[in-house]
């Protein structure tokens, strides 16, 4: 039995545990004990994962999957009935079921239509920073601008009423809490469900013209499938990128000359979020799949029934693919790293993540070029309880 | 250089529409690749190779 488990804690803000880099300096792919005793892999190298992530035989249903962390550890079998993947949930299934959905949605997510967006984008980052202005100081920079400028974006493009937000950004919360138990998992995502079946339905009754809108005319999804899609888009369209602002611009804060070439050079803006996308990975845990198959990975066989964790924060550090790589170097070509992902479930929404970002940063900075941390570094409360990780606030004056 | 698309794995990711909007673009209704020039440009390879390698589901190729 490995002696391995899943290490999470970091012994630094922006960097992956310490332990995970010992594991990627001696092999890219480990044998790992799962929360429930499973024997399976951890993966820490960047081609070992390219390849994972990119093969058919491995699978993302979560039904396949053992734990790689106690969490959700009171799941009985009854309530697994309950958690299961809701009905256009389409990030948790394979192909073919995954590609109806999927293509659905594509192309109202072209880097095309995200480009159409960006004056409305530039509107709301300017209304938020009007309103930051205008506050007084210190001021939390999550709720004053990370998490209302993503939010207004998402909930405009699907037609999800922005007042209504009190309705799934506590229970986005909670359903990304590592430390949620199963039970209240299940109940976040029942209530975020039933407000947002009430809210197709009122499409479905008077047509709008929005992403959802569109969906409910094209008649191609059920009401049960159109709420799967509506919660996927909007728990991934915000808590994302809402986080990528916020431990971004704290990790900027403390690279003063980074900081400075993100402000004052607009082109190095572009390359500069792919490198804190790389550089910050805020994806905590995972991604996770159970292979359908016996595949050889990077000389190892996996057997057909065993989990593999990725961890993403180890492989956009791999020295082989980013060399000097626990730096952050706005200027160094970042753009492969896989922090959207790779393979069939790379993020849909990434265009229009990068257009947020490439427009939030620079926006900031510029605005309150005295921009600086409210608290000494290390008061700054780190996402290390949550799947995604970030600030839970970033107490900011200038 | 010649390019060859799959628009049945494309999963409109649109790395290749990014990284090199001369050459490829995103169909209106799928978001599917779109390969505006099939034979690019000396001075464009690069670039593609760098496409085809950022693409997460293989669908386009060069030859």
């Amino acid at each position: 039995m490995s002696e391995l488990t899943y290490p999470l804690a970091r012994q630094r803000p922006f960097d992956p545990p310490d332990e995970l880099a010992e594991l990627r300096q001696q092999a890219p792919i480990h044998r790992m004990t799962y929360a429930d005793g499973h024997q399976g892999w951890l993966v820490t190298g960047y081609a070992a994962a390219r390849a994972v992530l990119a093969d058919p035989r491995f699978s993302n249903r979560p039904e396949r999957m053992h734990p790689p962390i106690p969490a959700r550890l009171d799941l009985t079998k009854e309530m697994r009935e309950q958690f299961r993947v809701p009905p256009g949930f389409f990030l948790r299934m394979d192909a073919p079921e995954h590609t109806r959905f999927r293509k659905l949605l594509t192309g109202q997510f072209t880097v095309r239509r995200m480009k159409q967006l960006e004056p409305r984008i530039e509107e709301i980052t300017g209304a938020c920073l009007d309103r930051m202005a205008a506050s007084g100081k210190p001021v939390d920079l999550v709720q004053a601008f990370a998490l209302p400028i993503p939010s207004l974006v998402i909930c405009e493009l699907l037609g999800v009423p922005y007042e209504d937000r009190d309705q799934f950004q506590n229970d986005t919360k909670v359903l990304v809490n590592l430390e949620t138990k199963a039970v209240d998992a299940i109940a976040a995502m029942q209530r975020v469900s039933a407000y947002l079946y009430g809210l197709i339905q009122r499409k479905r009754a008077k047509p709008d013209d929005d992403l959802l809108g569109g969906l409910v005319e094209s008649g191609e999804l059920n009401d049960e499938e159109l709420t799967g899609v509506a919660f996927l888009l909007l728990v991934a369209g915000h808590e994302t990128t809402a986080n990528m602002l916020g431990l971004g611009t704290y990790a900027l804060l403390t690279n003063p000359d980074q900081l400075a070439l993100m402000r004052d050079d607009p082109s190095t803006v572009d390359n500069g979020v792919e490198e804190l996308l790389r550089y910050l990975t805020i994806i905590h845990l995972g991604p996770v799949r159970n292979a359908l198959a016996d595949v050889e990975i990077e000389g190892r066989l996996i057997k057909e029934g065993e989990t593999v964790t990725i961890s993403l924060g180890a492989v956009n550090r791999d020295p082989e693919r980013f060399p000097g790589g626990d730096h952050l170097d706005v200027t160094r070509p970042a753009g492969s790293h896989l922090t959207f992902g790779h393979g069939i479930h790379q993020c849909l929404g990434q265009q229009l993540a990068r257009v947020e970002m490439r427009i939030g940063y620079p926006a900031l900075l510029r605005r309150f070029p005295g921009l600086r941390l409210a608290v000494p570094p290390e008061e700054v409360p780190m996402r290390s309880d949550m799947s995604i990780y970030g600030v839970h606030s970033l107490p900011v004056t200038w | 250089m010649k390019i060859t698309a799959d628009t049945t794995v494309c999963i409109g990711a649109g790395m290749c529409a990014l990284t090199v909007p001369q050459i490829f673009d995103q169909s209106e209704d799928e978001g599917t690749v779109v390969v505006l020039d099939e034979t690019p440009p000396a001075e464009q390879e690069a670039a593609v190779q760098r496409a085809v390698t950022l693409c997460p589901s293989g669908a386009i190729s060069v030859s």
